[in-house]
């Protein structure tokens, strides 16, 4: 215990905590809003194709973070336009975003002159490097998403669950699934340097699955992700920090023994 | 009578292929009108075109000032493992375009519970909508649309999932709730059909328009629709009995 104490000493560590606190309260909560959609695959094609925007970004020497923004962003109004306005399938328009985006970030990044940037942590997290600026970024989107969902809350819902209901009442529904697909694009990215674009999907999925075992009502599964994340990701980190582990594949592994755990207790529980 | 919503030289479709052509159907305070036809021949185009979901190609639609549209769609459209409870079903026909950033108020509460009454799924509040069968499903679509207090109800094949028991139920509640506003009815059940409703319209592309709820040999002739329906006696009869009256 006191092993762990004075790790926080260490402002490495205490960033590191913070982060992961941090993404832990947006990957929850948008998490659970795109399990409950079903668009797990569509957040899998946004995460990949804003690859594409970091390699970019590193050609011309501007932060790789607005890129991957751009591209995400970009990529998730793309799918949804694709889809609705376009006729190509949603399916095939995802698959096609997310290698594109890989593949753009492959060329430019090989491209890129001199020093190469850190590829592993791109791909895999590096949440023992998070800098302030990452954590203000964090912070000020966990407010806005907690601000939206709690006031727009049964917009979104009803948008979510039946939306051709909801336009036949009137409801901007356009609106709100361009303005969710924005939303997803940026927790994503944020969440990118904390897990990696590999890991990041399954800090979004496997929490609103566990939740979900238990609870049968939206807003009860963000908090229940919000919450299992959250304990997932500290005892990941902490783990990964005693036996030298890559963190971000640490805490995927934490997460996905909570999820087994919280399975037979509720098998047990049932008998 | 005062009409609520009119369509008129209605031609509408999707991208280059027109389903309905030029269709005219007006709809009064009190009506109760059972739209039947093949499949293919336009229903649910004519329902999306009267509920806004698509635009027409030509001609026009009025609606009444400030028209209320209450709306059932079809229960295998929805996906029954959305986290989302009854009650949370029945409160979101609450929201429109000029509400939809408010949180319920408690006279909308209290309507969620005489709703549920109504349809005699009060147990049911906090039950998730996936541990539901189709008919309970319906009856809670039923009370989604009831909850904005419709001038116009629209129900898209109701009697396609709902569990044969609640069937009849659900006919006295149309009965009950007609007194209050005008009906809508899709269904492909002509049987169904003509035995509850006061008129039916038959769409086959184009739309037949008849002000009884009988249905005679010359509807069935010319509009084509594959009804087949096993009689005594001659046309024009009513294909079953009316549940109330």
């Amino acid at each position: 215990m006191n092993d762990i104490l004075s790790l926080l000493s260490f402002d490495f560590f205490r960033n590191a905590l913070l982060a992961a606190t941090l993404t832990s309260v947006i990957a929850g909560i948008v998490g659970s809003y795109i399990v409950a959609r079903r668009s797990v695959f569509i957040s899998g094609g946004i995460t990949h194709a804003s690859f594409g925007g970091m390699g970019i970004a590193y050609f011309f020497g501007f932060p790789p973070f607005m890129g991957a923004a751009l591209f995400a962003i970009g990529s998730s109004l793309g799918i949804e336009w694709a889809s609705r306005k376009a006729g190509i399938r949603e399916d095939s328009a995802i698959a096609i975003l997310w290698s594109l985006g890989m593949a753009i970030g492959i060329i430019f990044l090989f491209l890129t002159p001199g020093y190469t940037p850190n590829l592993m942590g791109f791909l895999f997290g590096d949440i023992l490097t998070v800098k302030i600026s990452d954590l203000i970024g964090l912070l000020i989107a966990s407010i806005i998403i907690i601000a939206l969902v709690s006031i727009f809350y049964e917009a979104i819902l009803s948008t979510a669950f039946d939306s051709e209901f909801a336009s036949t009442s009137g409801l901007p529904v356009t609106v709100v699934r361009y303005s969710a697909s924005v939303v997803i694009a940026i927790t994503i990215v944020l969440s990118i340097k904390v897990m990696g674009i590999i890991l990041v999907l399954s800090l979004f999925t496997i929490p609103p699955t566990a939740a979900n075992l238990f609870s049968k009502n939206l807003k009860s599964i963000m908090f229940g992700s919000v919450i299992i994340s959250l304990a997932g990701s500290i005892c990941g980190l902490i783990i990964a920090y005693y036996f030298d582990l890559p963190s971000g594949a640490t805490i995927i592994f934490t997460l996905t023994g909570f999820y087994i755990i919280l399975r037979i207790f509720k098998a047990i529980k049932i008998k | 009578m005062q009409t609520i919503l009119s369509l008129e030289n209605i031609v509408a479709g999707y991208e280059s292929k027109e389903v309905l052509k030029d269709v005219n159907l007006k709809v009064c305070h009190g009506d109760f009108i059972g739209i039947i036809g093949p499949n293919g021949g336009g229903k649910t185009t004519l329902l999306k075109t009267i509920l806004g979901l698509i635009s027409p190609f030509e001609g026009t639609i009025s609606k009444s000032d400030g028209l209320n549209i209450g709306y059932l769609p079809q229960v295998n459209s929805i996906d029954k493992s959305f986290p989302i409870t009854v009650k949370e079903v029945v409160l979101s026909g609450r929201l429109s375009s000029n509400n939809w950033w408010k949180k319920p108020d408690k006279a909308q509460l209290e309507k969620v519970d005489e709703l549920l009454a109504f349809v005699g799924m009060q147990d049911y509040k906090s039950t998730a909508i996936g541990e539901l069968s189709g008919g309970q499903m319906q009856r809670i679509f039923l009370c989604r649309a009831l909850i904005s207090d419709p001038q116009l109800l629209v129900l898209d094949e109701p009697n396609t999932y709902v569990d044969k028991s609640f069937e009849e139920n659900l006919y006295n509640l149309l009965g009950e709730l007609n007194s209050k506003m005008a009906i809508l009815l899709v269904s492909h059940d002509v049987g169904t059909v003509s035995s509850i409703v006061k008129s039916i319209a038959c769409v086959n592309g184009g739309l037949h328009y008849h002000a009884s709820n009988k249905i005679s040999n010359e509807v069935l002739k010319a509009y084509n629709c594959p009804i087949e329906i096993v009689t005594h006696g001659t046309v024009p009869h009513r294909v079953l009995k009316n549940h109330h009256s």
